[in-house]
């Protein structure tokens, strides 16, 4: 071979290892990724019960229900719209009525939001950034997440690497390699 | 005074910063000795100077001085000792310090062991080190000041972030960063090799060490900071392909191709300008993780809200940089002259395909990690990517490689023998097949592809050690005469072996972890049993304990083999509560048999009396860092390789080397 076929024959098949990447990256996109949405957003969008999307915003003050066999019940809420949410498994540590939460899963026929999992972050200040942006689109984020932060001296930074991570608790084991 | 002592001290780092960035240049392009010779002074000088400004934040942390804000809001004066220090780096401003401080450290390890370097190459090195060095001083400086004073100082800290109280703070971050910043050497490599218009097998042996070092680290790093969430974060994940996760994971995957491109390279002196590529986007790449982490885009609202000219500043710096050293690349890259060629079946071609799979993989985690980010900047709509994403994408890329890993170091450089080489490692496909078959006979159930997943990782270790096999006539010879050739083998050999070996025990650490993981979840009342696998854990109850700075509420279990009355662990996780944060954490338990563990963490307790727990079994999951841990030793076998301690060749040696620059012409 000369070196032009030769080259030929890398540049071929650096191309076709992008194409199939590219058709990976495209088909996965399509099916596995997951839109955020506020309870106004799954009202309006008239989202299909069994989609799966995450739902965010504030964990209702008050609806908290604890039942049998580790069984949970709240209301999650934008201060325009509220969505009740089951969810069987344990909470993670930081969540609290009155505070922000991600839940992920998907609406059931009767219009409960059925929760896969729940995530927190490791932060007691932490406001998940697409549940603060839903409530400010609503006109209520509250004055008092900016005064609960110009209360301290500075607020919490997030910390190197791991400690940051967004830990999803999630009560079906995890993705697998396959 | 000391905070005071410690910012001065780092302003003067940036000032020599500065002068090490422009004096050497000039001398290297005037040919002047002295202008050149001003660079490895003053990048110890440097060194130096953020040490002491590290030092005096450290000493601040550790004398809890809350007059200085950051010490204030990071730490509490009842902290163990390790954890005041740890804490140190445990947020944006000392962390950043961390990072600078590494990053001279490398200029000066250059400045030290660089002495056979080519006077020009040297001060054109230090010279681009200096440049990144100067932008973070002024970040740190200008955004990002530790030693910020407040002017009636508190009685007490705001502590530190729970979750960040634990030994692996200590590991974790120092590991990652040496690793992250590490490449910046092979960075500044790149860039004076494009500065120069030059580059040879010479260059290649001198990135290489640096390029292997950074690598092991990171690895250590990354690998390090898994195992800590994995047992930290209370519900057995090791991987999450959280954003921050995955902004490590690039640079490790960049700077894996790099090792391998560079052996080409060296040896053969092809695949340059490739080389060159791959250096600067391994920096570059981990520039990017800096700026995902530390602006804040990615992790919380509070400090890109609170400071977002942090987050536009690193931007510069990054679209400097990286904006830069493409643009050089762009404009140099043809200076540097075509090397050996090759066959596609060949070690070179083998190498190739290695950094052609192991770029896309890279590429595929840089589109799903940035897309969200993207996305909600150009339309608002809010997605979340996670590990579907990476699982149909990064698994079917990283297939290939794992069974192409093991022909790369059995094909001959220039014209490999595939069939050839397929012969020698049907023992280890065979091997392969029958865990695979074993594995459906035993376990029938659990995920269709965990047998191949299986069979596959045995597949990648037995072939890693049949080039070893090959080398020393295992079986062919008598065993005197292998054991003799295996101790006469190249330690690089070795390291390759391992390396690879690392890999399959990694791999079989995961398909285990992620098929055959058992999980309980149940709220227990004291008295009450959970069988999990082999084993029946009996609740005994809970008990409060006070901590330094937390209470900590503790439940204690004994572990049983299932059916036998003799306790043989005893595991108490515990729930702690930080009141100065009021914020708690959840302390797993673990009991570790042989390589598989038992893990136990805490929920919430209930109004009944009981308590949820969460209980798991997980075999062969230490296997994942071990794995990993098999892999850094490969890399430092590679690493303490004569050729490359002797490393850089003597200097009349490589004058040599430079005056030839490659051997075979370009067509």
């Amino acid at each position: 071979m000369t070196r032009k076929q030769r080259r030929l024959v890398l540049i071929g098949s650096g191309l076709g290892v992008l194409a199939i990447s590219v058709g990976l990256v495209l088909s996965a996109l399509k099916d596995s990724i997951v839109f955020f949405n506020s309870p106004t957003d799954i009202v309006e969008k008239k989202v299909a019960p069994g989609t799966r999307v995450r739902l965010g915003g504030l964990v209702l003050p008050g609806t908290l229900q604890r039942g049998d066999a580790l069984q949970v019940r709240f209301e999650v809420s934008d201060g325009k719209t509220q969505i009740p949410v089951s969810y069987q498994g344990i909470l993670p540590d930081l969540f609290r009525e009155g505070q922000g939460v991600v839940t992920e899963g998907a609406l059931e026929p009767g219009g409960t939001f059925k929760a896969s999992s729940v995530l927190a972050k490791h932060d007691e200040n932490y406001m998940p950034k697409e549940v603060a942006d839903a409530l400010k689109k609503t006109g209520h984020w509250k004055d008092e997440y900016e005064k609960a932060k110009a209360g301290k001296p500075g607020t919490v930074k997030p910390d190197v690497g791991k400690a940051a991570a967004t830990t999803p608790v999630a009560d079906t084991p995890k993705g697998s390699v396959q | 005074m000391i905070p005071e002592l410690g910012h001065y001290a780092l302003v003067l780092a940036f000032g020599l910063a500065l002068v090490q960035a422009i004096v050497p240049i000039i001398g290297a392009r005037s040919r002047d000795a002295t202008l050149m010779g001003v660079a490895a002074p003053t990048a110890l000088a440097q060194f130096g100077f953020v040490a002491f400004s590290f030092a005096a934040l450290a000493a601040s942390y550790v004398v809890s001085d809350f007059s200085v804000l950051n010490v204030f809001e990071n730490s509490h004066s009842m902290m163990p000792l390790i954890y005041k220090l740890t804490s140190t780096w445990g947020n944006h401003e000392g962390s950043m310090l961390l990072w600078v401080l590494i990053l001279s450290l490398f200029g000066a390890m250059v400045a030290v062991f660089g002495r056979n370097l080519p006077a020009s190459l040297k001060a054109n090195v230090l010279g681009v080190q200096a440049w990144i060095a100067a932008a973070f001083y002024l970040f740190i400086l200008m955004t990002s000041n530790p030693f910020m004073r407040i002017a009636q100082p508190p009685l007490e800290g705001r502590d530190l972030n729970p979750i960040l109280q634990d030994m692996g703070l200590a590991i974790h971050p120092p590991m990652l960063y040496l690793g992250y910043v590490g490449f910046s050497i092979t960075f500044s490599f790149a860039m004076a090799a494009l500065i120069e218009g030059r580059i040879d097998a010479a260059w290649a042996r001198w990135v290489r060490p640096w390029a292997l070092a950074a690598w092991m680290f990171l690895t250590l790093g990354i690998s390090m900071g898994s195992y800590w969430a994995y047992y930290e974060l209370g519900w057995g994940g090791w991987w999450f392909w959280d954003p921050v996760e995955n902004a490590s994971l690039m640079p490790w995957i960049a700077g894996t191709a790099l090792l391998h491109s560079a052996v080409v390279m060296e040896k053969r002196d092809a695949l340059k300008v490739w080389t060159v590529l791959l250096a600067i986007l391994t920096f570059s790449l981990s520039l990017i993780g800096t700026f995902l982490v530390r602006s804040g885009v990615l992790t919380s609202v509070h400090t890109f809200a609170s400071d977002p000219s942090r987050g536009i500043f690193i931007l510069a710096i990054l679209t400097v940089f990286i904006g830069g050293a493409l643009a050089l690349f762009a404009w140099r890259a043809s200076l540097l002259r075509q090397g050996g060629l090759f066959a596609p079946i060949s070690r070179e071609g083998a190498l190739v395909f290695n950094n052609l799979f192991l770029t896309t993989a890279c590429a595929t985690v840089f589109v799903g990690t940035l897309y969200p980010l993207a996305l909600d900047a150009l339309t608002g709509e809010k997605i979340s990517v996670g590990a579907p994403f990476f699982n149909a994408t990064f698994a079917p890329l990283f297939l290939p490689l794992l069974l192409a890993a093991p022909f790369g170091p059995l094909l001959a450089w220039k014209r490999g023998d595939l069939y050839g080489a397929a012969q020698r490692l049907m023992w280890a496909a065979g091997a392969g097949l029958v865990v695979v078959a074993a594995t459906f006979a035993i376990m029938h159930g659990g995920p269709v592809l965990a047998p191949f997943g299986m069979g596959l990782a045995l597949y990648v270790i037995l072939g890693a050690l049949t080039d070893i096999a090959e080398r020393t006539a295992l079986w062919r010879a008598p065993w005197r005469t292998s054991l003799q050739r295996a101790r006469g083998l190249p330690r690089s050999v070795w390291g390759t072996a391992f390396a690879h070996a690392g890999l399959g025990v990694c791999l079989i650490g995961i398909v285990c972890e992620s098929s055959w993981n058992t999980e309980r979840i149940a709220a227990l009342k004291p008295g009450a049993t959970v069988d999990i696998s082999s084993y029946q854990l009996t609740f005994d109850g809970v008990t409060q304990r006070a901590g330094p700075n937390y209470r900590e509420l503790l439940a204690k279990f004994s572990v049983r083999h299932a059916g036998q009355a003799e306790t043989i662990a005893v595991l108490e996780p515990a729930k702690r509560n930080f009141p100065s944060r009021n914020s708690s954490t959840t302390e797993a338990a673990l009991m570790t048999r042989g390589v598989s563990q038992l893990y136990v963490s805490l929920g919430e307790p209930n109004e009944d009396g009981s308590i949820s727990v969460r209980i798991y079994h997980k075999p062969f999951v230490l296997l994942i860092w071990l794995g990993t841990l098999v892999m850094v030793f490969g890399g430092g076998l590679s690493l303490s390789d004569r050729r490359l301690r002797v490393g850089a060749p003597k200097p009349a040696k490589a004058k040599r080397s430079i005056e030839k620059p490659s051997l075979q012409p370009a067509e």
